[in-house]
């Protein structure tokens, strides 16, 4: 009938001594994931479109095809 | 006061054995399920009553011994005194038991059998779909969004090759 004294304090602070390095590690981890396998290669992709971008070609193909309501096609 | 005379007037005999008139006041036998009840939680490791209510006459030598020195107890007189104040240790109490898989079982069934219930809704009760789901519709849908260049960077119209009119390899 003589156990130890179980531990009584401290409890909260060996916890987080534990888990907040996790906690932290986890999070920067998926920031810097995120940021190299999504947003990186969103930006490259947008200045690649818009390197050799033609807006008047674009607008002309658009306006042909006949989509538009204020502009009827060329010829009409 | 109004209570006894009231009682008075209507008869000693009248009065219902749950009633006790004590000088001016009625008091009400006590109900069972309005005292603390006993139960056994981690959260809350002291209930408001103890396990055994009625005690035997040597469990109440017990509790006697037990207003003494508690070092002239012995190891199965703790115990005994453990068990008239709570019915499972804590050990006993957190033990799992084997219920989760009759749960996730009946989950799983429960959603087969909405699955059921669903394909025979869609058969027997839906009418037809909207004349716009038809495949012809849909193929002028689909050459009115690439005209109008939906998403040209990296979505619909980024994969439409549009000098040769077909998909992009």
């Amino acid at each position: 009938m003589s156990l130890p004294k179980p531990v009584m304090r401290g409890l909260l602070a060996k916890r987080l001594k534990f888990h907040l390095p996790i906690a932290f590690g986890v999070a920067i981890t998926t920031a810097l994931m995120y940021k190299f396998a999504v947003t990186e290669p969103r930006k490259k992709a947008y200045a690649n479109f818009y390197k050799n971008y033609d807006a008047v070609k674009e607008f002309k193909a658009m306006r042909e095809a006949g989509i538009f309501e204020s502009v009827r096609p060329a010829g009409k | 006061m109004l209570a006894s005379r009231a009682l008075s007037l209507i008869g000693k005999r009248a009065i219902s054995a749950s009633v006790c008139v004590r000088g001016a006041h009625g008091v009400a036998k006590v109900e069972d399920y309005t005292l603390h009840p006993y139960f056994d939680r981690r959260e809350t490791p002291l209930p408001e009553v103890a396990y055994v209510q009625q005690l035997t006459a040597e469990q109440k030598s017990l509790k006697e011994k037990e207003k003494g020195s508690w070092a002239a107890l012995s190891n199965e007189e703790k115990l005994a005194l453990y068990r008239i104040s709570f019915k499972d240790s804590f050990a006993e109490m957190n033990q799992g038991s084997e219920e989760w898989k009759t749960v996730v079982g009946g989950i799983l069934f429960f959603l087969g059998f909405t699955g059921l219930i669903v394909l025979w809704q869609r058969k027997y009760v839906y009418g037809p779909v909207p004349h716009t789901f038809d495949p012809l519709y849909k193929e002028q849908e689909l050459q009115r969004m690439l005209d109008m260049r939906i998403n040209p960077v990296e979505g619909f119209s980024a994969k439409w090759d549009y000098e040769n009119k077909q998909w992009k390899k």
